[in-house]
């Protein structure tokens, strides 16, 4: 696939900085970073190291302030502009007035697209996401972990070939968050796309990803890059290979050594 | 069954409370005049005429709820609805320009709110004389906009829905900047990340959002649409209108058809306080409210 090596997200030299009442907070500082076409890569550490600041700069959402960044080649005001991306945030944030199939068509309404393939995409998304049958319920009668497929199915909806999480899983129990961690993977396989994700637990970015990059806080600013990968075929099993135990060590150790554990910091 | 537990019994038990206060009420009101008629005519009085008595007068100090039912029940059934006796004629002028200030007050109000809501100069230099606007004493503005209205030749129905307007846009305009500010940044950043245009974030967000902040304030309007309409109708001279029947009620010492009147604006603003109610529910259930 040609697409496979294109670089999607390069990000070089970039910091950020808030203006508090507080005075000035380094939310980033000096982030170098690139994403290709087709990869995993989540962004892991400790809350206050920027993971989430960083995905919302890719986005869109929060302006660098010093730094460039491109995304598909564009500024990201511009591939924003192009929905290049479909977010997922850390709440499904579907939308109580709508239903199901409602909310999966929000996005595509406000890009224009005619209601007999908005109709054909609702049933193609949320099939990918194994809530078929659930088109016509409200969000709140549906579980947690269901809203939160919805919300990725909505993110897909409108076909975008990256996608960015933020802790999409972050507020599920346990058992709800392995079983979407596997349909992530294998739904990440089916399409190809290239995926961003931010979480703050170990196993499930090393389940994940290709790339995991360890963050750290004060000033946010990245530690150290892990390649990681499993193999496509990867079950939860794996959890307990010896390959799995060695990268997440490294990762934990990444983490002390980025002063995550500092007993200052907790 | 829900129903008559829920609201019959405990709605009831008040009434009937309320009812009883107020025959207790009227004896204690209406004794003295009573008895001044006993010692007038140099006669006593049994305890049993008095309470008699109390209830029968032809303009009382506070007619009993039996003589306001009749009063109500020859205004509104036995007389034909074209007299200018009759409580429906009047309800009707009251409760025309009601709606229409309503109306009218309702859409400056999510108007205003719009507007406020959108740019930051408006909300800067509109909001403090929103509220300025309701600290004005409405017995003291109301005869100045009908007199300046009529001034201008304007006459008739618009000016009494002008004092409805100016007091029913202010709930709405306050809580439709409220609703309209109510999504969570979430929802407007996912909006952000589809590039959405700002009508569209209205249309689909802040609109649907706001809702319940619609129909809240809309019953406050609607309540306050009538007040103002019957302060409309005194200072013209009282020609039509429940406003009209307090005053000549007023002037002629006729009691009964003060009550009469009162009692029939309550109901009516009831009716129309249960209305915006109604079409709450049929949007929320439109809306997937939960249950």
């Amino acid at each position: 696939m040609p697409q496979a090596a294109k670089n999607v997200i390069d990000v070089k030299d970039l910091s950020l900085v808030f203006e508090t009442n507080d005075g000035p907070v380094n939310a980033l500082s000096n982030i170098n970073l690139s994403v290709d076409g087709g990869e995993f890569v989540s962004f892991i550490g400790p809350s206050g190291c920027g993971k989430t600041t960083l995905l919302r700069v890719i986005a869109d959402l929060e302006q660098p302030t010093s730094g460039a960044i491109s995304v598909n080649g564009m500024t990201p005001s511009e591939a924003r502009q192009k929905r290049a991306y479909g977010y997922v945030f850390q709440a499904a944030a579907l939308y109580p007035w709508r239903t199901i199939a409602g909310n999966i068509s929000l996005p595509l309404e406000v890009m224009g697209i005619p209601k007999a393939e908005r109709k054909d995409r609702i049933a193609r998304n949320l099939e990918l996401v194994n809530l078929s049958g659930f088109e016509k319920k409200f969000p709140w009668q549906l579980s947690g972990g269901m809203q939160q497929r919805a919300s990725i199915a909505r993110a897909l909806s409108f076909d975008p070939h990256l996608l960015l999480m933020d802790e999409p899983f972050g507020a599920l129990d346990e058992i709800v968050r392995d079983h979407l961690n596997e349909e992530l993977l294998k739904l990440w396989a089916k399409t190809q796309k290239t995926v961003v994700f931010v979480t703050h637990s170990i196993p499930e970015a090393v389940f994940l990803s290709t790339k995991i990059v360890v963050m750290s806080p004060r000033p946010g600013r990245i530690h150290e890059v892990i390649d990681c990968n499993l193999g496509s075929e990867r079950t939860l099993d794996i959890r307990e290979s010896p390959e799995f135990l060695e990268i997440a060590h490294r990762v934990r150790e990444g983490l002390r050594h980025g002063h995550s554990y500092d007993q200052a910091h907790l | 069954m829900n129903f008559v537990r829920n609201s019959v019994i405990p709605v009831g038990t008040v009434l009937i409370g309320i009812l009883a206060l107020w025959y207790v009420f009227t004896v204690i009101l209406n004794a003295p005049f009573e008895r001044d008629q006993a010692a007038r005519a140099n006669t006593t009085i049994s305890t049993g005429q008095l309470i008699e008595n109390t209830m029968a007068q032809e303009r009382p100090v506070l007619p009993a709820p039996h003589q306001v039912a009749a009063e109500i029940r020859k205004t509104v059934f036995d007389i034909s609805p074209t007299s200018k006796r009759s409580l429906v004629y009047h309800g009707w002028v009251t409760l025309s320009s009601t709606l229409l200030g309503f109306g009218l007050g309702t859409l400056l109000g999510i108007l205003l709110a719009i507007a406020i809501v959108h740019s930051r100069t408006l909300d800067k230099s509109l909001m403090p004389w929103i509220i300025t606007s309701q600290t004005v004493p409405i017995l003291a503005i109301a005869p100045m906009i009908i007199v300046v209205l009529n001034a201008v030749n304007i006459t008739g129905l618009l000016p009494k829905a002008m004092i409805s307007t100016y007091l029913s846009f202010f709930p709405v305009a306050v809580g439709m900047v409220k609703g309209l500010r109510s999504p969570e940044i979430m929802y407007l950043d996912l909006m952000r990340t589809y590039n959405a245009s700002k009508a569209q974030v209205f249309w689909k967000l802040r609109w649907p959002a706001s809702m319940p902040y619609l129909f809240t304030s809309m019953k406050i309007a609607v309540a306050i649409s009538l007040v103002g309409a019957i302060v409309g109708e005194l200072p013209t001279g009282a020609v039509a209108g429940i406003g009209a029947r307090l005053l000549a009620g007023s002037y002629y010492g006729q009691t009964v058809q003060i009550w009469a009147a009162l009692i029939v604006a309550a109901l009516m603003a009831a009716v129309l306080v249960s209305l915006i109610g109604l079409i709450a529910t049929f949007v929320n259930r439109r809306m997937g409210v939960r249950a």
